[in-house]
């Protein structure tokens, strides 16, 4: 019998006598016990379908022994059948019977032979006529389940004897439950296409979904997060009217990277310690030549209110190749540029680019890391606009509470560090640097008096880092990194739970 | 940003007020300064050497370790800094530094010889006169030096400055240039005298002083200071004698400064002579000395010179974008220490002293910063600059970032490596060695490690790198990157430019090639370039790939990328020794092309 028609097998049963015992059905069925438990329990997986109380019952059951002794008849039987009516000598009975001595020592006891030692040698006799084995008969019934026929006294005898024992047996009594059908559905895991152009999906029942398993995750390629956040810094910028700074300028002149910002030339920044020299292009040409001799005067002796630095500025220096070390070396081409114009426009810009810096390196410095930068040029701008366009850039990133300290920067002053309150630190942290850039610089450029440029700058891999909770910078920049990690972060919305 | 220690006790004692860590550290942030660390003598030994005895005899005393800004020399030491605070404060006002000649005999002059113009070209000096030494006031005073040499000084190349115990010399000095072997003397804490060179041998194993020797050691003359008697004061920038060495007994100090930059000469002198001059009998009062150069000009130093500037009320507000009045601008600019006073209510006008002591103050703008500072940054009302601008993007970048979210949708994941790499990577690595990859890079002059020898002028190194610390994870890995490389180019003034490139690999059990070329067909769709293969009158405007040989790539399977009939990039299967090169086990197919063909 196949075992997947038991259920409605055992249905059909339910059916037709309305409520039955596992065993009997095992019976009727003509399987093994444990077939229909497991009929029954896969029918209870459907709702309503039958039910289904556990029963315990005890039952008399044959050993093997008592099986055997079923077919073979019993010892004591087998013995008497031996002796013939002219006796048989006892030591020739016991060696041809099958288990001799329990068979004559019960026979005995029952008194249907017996023994005369009158002679030479010990004889035994029957004693009486004995028609039927009553311990096969016994056991017949017990075999057939009627062992309430029986009569206890034997039962125990048979106990004793080891041909029958007593079990505890387990069974499962099943009625009709309110939805029950003789049919039975197998469920059905998905929808599919032909269920749905047959309609088949309106009858069939549907296996139930594992709503605590995972899915299955998309095959998909990724974004890395730390450009996913220069995404959403680019959009801000975007969205308070910001112009992108042409950046592609790797490789800049000592020049535009420092003398034009009014960094003197013995100043540390411009130290081979800090800063990447190039050897090869080792110099740049071409600097503007009316603007350099401004530079080099702002430096050298002062001007434009200033007292300048008051040192020998030397053009060589000013030529030397570096790796940029701020993106503020392209809004200084930017804002000459912009004095070149006939007529002061105010401008917005910004710039998101890398910049490089022969630092010691350690878990939250790189050689190279991207630096934000935001540069407002306008006729009689002020600190307070700082302060307020400050407010609202960081508004934009999560950041609410700022507050601000007076710093130093060769090129800006007043110039202003800014912390952010973090609510998830729940600190004050620094998050970047600010001011008006000074005189010194914007002057020789050719810009009006009246207009102040402000400016802030901060790195891209400090907020991405706090915000993925990541603390060595090697795993979310250059080669090092774990692409689990790019392949599992979050969209980087910056103004979110920053 | 320089930073200096101050014993918390003797800090608070001086400003006359205990302060709990918390209001000290409001008070640094509204000045412009940074409480770092707090910690105690004991505490810097044991971290820098473990438990020690050193350690356990050391004081536990608290020590704040503050950082001051990097244009403010007058608050090198503790009494700078208690000074600026308390007139910040307003607790007292600034002292007023004069010039005195000496009370009895000649002023002390230093005459400069000519030979000093090749090495050390210039000279200051003073005198701190009568002068009371405590061990405190004497360790601020070597401390002041240290940090003087170390920031203006630029580790003295700039910069050196010597002190000497007046009682034991005698002027005339003579500042002069000698050939090395000439020179002999008894040095600072020497029992002998040895000769310069002797002791630039000497000090090469010294850890605190062989960072200077460089400074002259190939000089043919060394600059050399002495008295009437020929009695050695130092030996610049490199070290002072033993004889003229002051002590917490001496009274009357001799500065000398030799300089190569005599703007840092002139504010070292006048930030060391004002910030220990309140010590001396007739406290801020100094005794100048009188320089001889070599061309007979006679200048008296040090300068401590007051300038005045004149600023309007008027002005400073539209600078910062607050409205106070001029007498309210004077007052907070003598808070922090210029001295400031109102000419003119009507126009706002007001006379700034600038003492000798701030020198970071150069133009106007230092000065509106300091009323922004008084006034407090955070007082500052909010706004927004007036003019409209409308935003807009670089090309480049807005093609990029769209580009980009293409790449991904087409199952390639972003890497994001570094500019700088050694030359093996694009050269030997890449087999490429002394080819037009290398040729073209740009080179670093003073790189720390090899992975920083050039910038990059290929972006498929970064991306193998990429891989190769990423293989445990499932393949294939499908990486892709939109960055620029940087190649030299004689045109532009810095003889070099950066280079848009799109770069993809696919990493796998097989190479993949048709991975790789199906996604440059879907950059070329989404990029709506037509694909020419086939139909040779789209060459023009479309693109196709044509065979080609490459080193970098395994023969027969490596094509150009042609757009408009110009070869813009390369692709194809990766040669087995370029994978094996990176530390990589599986084939790889890769791409390359320059993107800034297609805006």
């Amino acid at each position: 019998m196949a075992a997947e028609n038991l259920p409605e097998l055992v249905l059909k049963q339910v059916d037709k006598y309305e409520s039955v015992d596992s065993n009997v059905l095992a019976a009727v069925l003509e399987t093994d016990h444990q077939n229909i438990i497991g009929a029954i329990k896969s029918l209870q997986c459907h709702e309503g379908l039958v039910e289904v109380e556990q029963r315990c019952s005890k039952k008399w059951l044959l050993t093997d022994e008592g099986k055997q002794l079923l077919r073979e008849g019993s010892y004591e039987y087998n013995i008497y059948k031996l002796v013939p009516h002219e006796g048989i000598s006892q030591a020739r009975l016991m060696k041809i019977a099958i288990n001799a001595k329990i068979g004559f020592s019960k026979a005995m006891s029952n008194k249907w032979i017996r023994v005369d030692k009158s002679g030479n040698m010990p004889m035994v006799f029957r004693n009486m006529e004995i028609l039927e084995d009553e311990t096969v008969k016994d056991l017949d019934l017990i075999q057939c389940s009627k062992s309430d026929l029986v009569r206890d006294r034997v039962l125990n005898e048979l106990k004793k004897r080891k041909l029958a024992t007593e079990v505890v047996m387990k069974s499962l009594f099943v009625k009709k439950g309110e939805k029950f059908t003789k049919k039975l559905e197998k469920p059905v895991t998905d929808l599919t296409t032909q269920m749905i152009q047959d309609y088949s999906w309106q009858t069939k029942n549907f296996k139930d979904y594992n709503y605590n398993a995972m899915g299955v995750f998309p095959a998909a390629g990724h974004l890395h997060p730390l450009m996913k956040v220069r995404s959403a810094y680019r959009q801000i910028f975007l969205e308070m009217g910001f112009t992108e700074m042409p950046t592609n300028n790797f490789v800049e002149s000592a020049f535009w990277n420092f003398d034009a910002l009014f960094q003197p030339q013995q100043h540390p920044a411009r130290d081979a310690h800090d800063t990447f020299f190039t050897s090869n292009p080792s110099i740049s040409t071409n600097l503007p030549p009316t603007y350099l001799e401004r530079v080099k005067a702002v430096h050298s002796k002062g001007g434009f209110g200033s007292k300048g630095y008051r040192y020998d500025w030397k053009v060589e220096e000013a030529q030397k190749n570096v790796l940029r070390t701020h993106t503020t070396a392209v809004s200084a081409r930017m804002l000459y540029m912009l004095a070149q114009q006939p007529v002061f426009k105010p401008v917005k810009y910004f710039s998101i680019d890398r910049v490089f810096r022969n630092e010691t390196l350690d878990a939250t410095h790189l050689a190279e890391f991207h630096q934000v930068e935001g540069v407002v040029a306008d006729r009689s701008v002020t600190l307070g606009d700082l302060v307020g366009i400050l407010y609202e850039f960081f508004h934009k990133l999560g950041m609410e509470k700022l507050r601000f300290k007076p710093a130093y920067n060769p090129y800006t002053e007043p110039s202003m560090e800014i912390f952010g309150y973090h609510e998830g630190l729940k600190k004050w942290v620094e998050i970047g640097n600010s001011g008006v850039f000074r005189p010194e610089m914007l002057r020789p450029m050719g810009l009006p008096e009246d207009v102040n440029v402000i400016a802030w700058g901060l790195s891209l891999e400090r907020p991405t880092m706090i915000k993925l909770q990541i603390d060595n910078i090697r795993n979310l920049v250059g080669h090092k990194v774990d692409l689990e990690m790019v392949y599992e972060s979050p969209i980087c919305a910056m103004d979110i739970n920053m | 940003m320089p930073t200096i220690s101050v014993n918390r006790e003797q800090l608070f004692k001086c400003l006359g007020k205990t302060y709990t860590e918390e209001e000290f550290d409001a008070l640094c942030f509204d000045y412009g300064l940074e409480l770092d660390e707090v910690t105690s003598e004991k505490e810097l030994i044991e971290k820098e050497q473990g438990h020690t005895k050193a350690a356990d005899g050391a004081s536990d005393a608290i020590i704040y370790k503050i950082e001051v800004p990097a244009n403010r020399y007058d608050l090198l030491c503790i009494e700078g800094l208690v000074q600026a605070l308390k007139v910040f404060l307003q607790k007292e006002s600034a002292p007023q530094y004069t010039l005195l000649p000496p009370g009895k005999g000649d002023v002390q002059e230093i005459v400069m010889t000519e030979t000093t113009k090749e090495i050390r070209p210039f000279c200051v000096g003073a005198v701190l006169r009568n002068i009371k030494f405590t061990q405190e006031n004497y360790n601020n005073f070597i401390d002041l030096q240290d940090k003087i040499h170390s920031s203006i000084g630029r580790k003295r190349t700039l910069v050196s400055i010597g002190t000497h115990d007046l009682d034991t010399i005698e002027g005339p000095f003579v500042y002069d240039a000698k050939p090395p072997a000439d020179i002999k003397f008894v040095a600072l804490n020497q029992e002998k005298a040895f000769t310069a060179p002797e002791l630039m041998e000497l000090y090469s194993k010294e850890s605190h002083l062989k960072g200077y020797l460089p400074i002259i050691r190939d000089s043919p003359v060394y600059p050399i200071i002495y008295d009437k008697n020929g009695v050695v004061l130092s030996m610049p920038p490199i070290i002072n004698g033993d004889h003229s060495k002051i002590k917490l007994t001496t009274t009357n100090v001799l500065i000398e400064i030799t300089a190569t930059d005599l703007t840092k000469a002139t504010v070292a002198l006048d930030t060391i002579v004002a910030m220990f001059s309140g010590y001396c009998q007739k406290p801020y009062e100094i005794e100048p000395v009188k320089i001889i150069h070599p061309d007979q000009k006679r200048v008296l130093t040090p300068e401590l010179s007051y300038r005045s500037e004149i600023v309007f009320a008027d002005h400073l507000n539209k600078k910062i974008g607050i409205k106070i009045s001029a007498d309210d601008v004077a007052k907070l600019l003598t808070k922090m220490c210029l001295k400031s006073e109102v000419i003119s209510q009507e126009t706002g006008e007001v006379k700034v002293t600038i003492p000798p002591t701030r020198s970071d103050v150069i133009h106007a703008c230092d000065i509106i910063e300091d009323v922004a500072i008084a006034y407090g940054y955070n007082n500052i009302v909010k706004t927004l600059p007036r003019s409209m601008t409308i935003g807009s993007q670089q090309k480049s970048m807005k093609l990029s970032e769209r580009v980009r979210i293409e790449l991904a949708a087409a199952g390639f994941t972003e890497a994001l490596t570094f500019s700088l790499c050694s030359r093996d990577d694009i050269g030997k690595k890449m087999r490429q060695e002394g080819g037009e990859m290398e040729r073209a890079a740009v080179h670093i002059a003073n790189p720390k490690t090899l992975e920083f020898q050039v910038v990059r002028t290929s972006l498929i190194p970064g991306l193998l790198k990429t891989i190769a610390s990423n293989r445990k994870m499932p393949l294939p890995l499908k990486l892709f990157e939109i960055q620029e490389v940087v190649l030299k180019d004689d045109k532009r003034d810095t003889k070099a430019r950066n280079e848009r490139r799109i770069a993809a690999v696919h990493y796998n059990k097989t190479p993949g090639f048709e991975v790789i070329h199906g996604l440059l067909d879907r950059l070329m769709q989404i990029l709506e370039v037509k694909c020419a293969t086939g139909n040779p009158s789209l060459r023009d405007v479309g693109y196709y790939i044509r065979a080609a040989d490459d080193k970098s790539y395994f023969p027969g399977r490596c094509a150009e990328i042609v757009f408009r009939e110009e070869v813009v990039g390369m692709l194809g299967v990766l040669h087995p020794d370029v994978i094996t090169a990176f530390d990589l086990v599986c084939p790889a197919a890769a791409m390359e092309i320059n993107f800034e063909k297609f805006y």
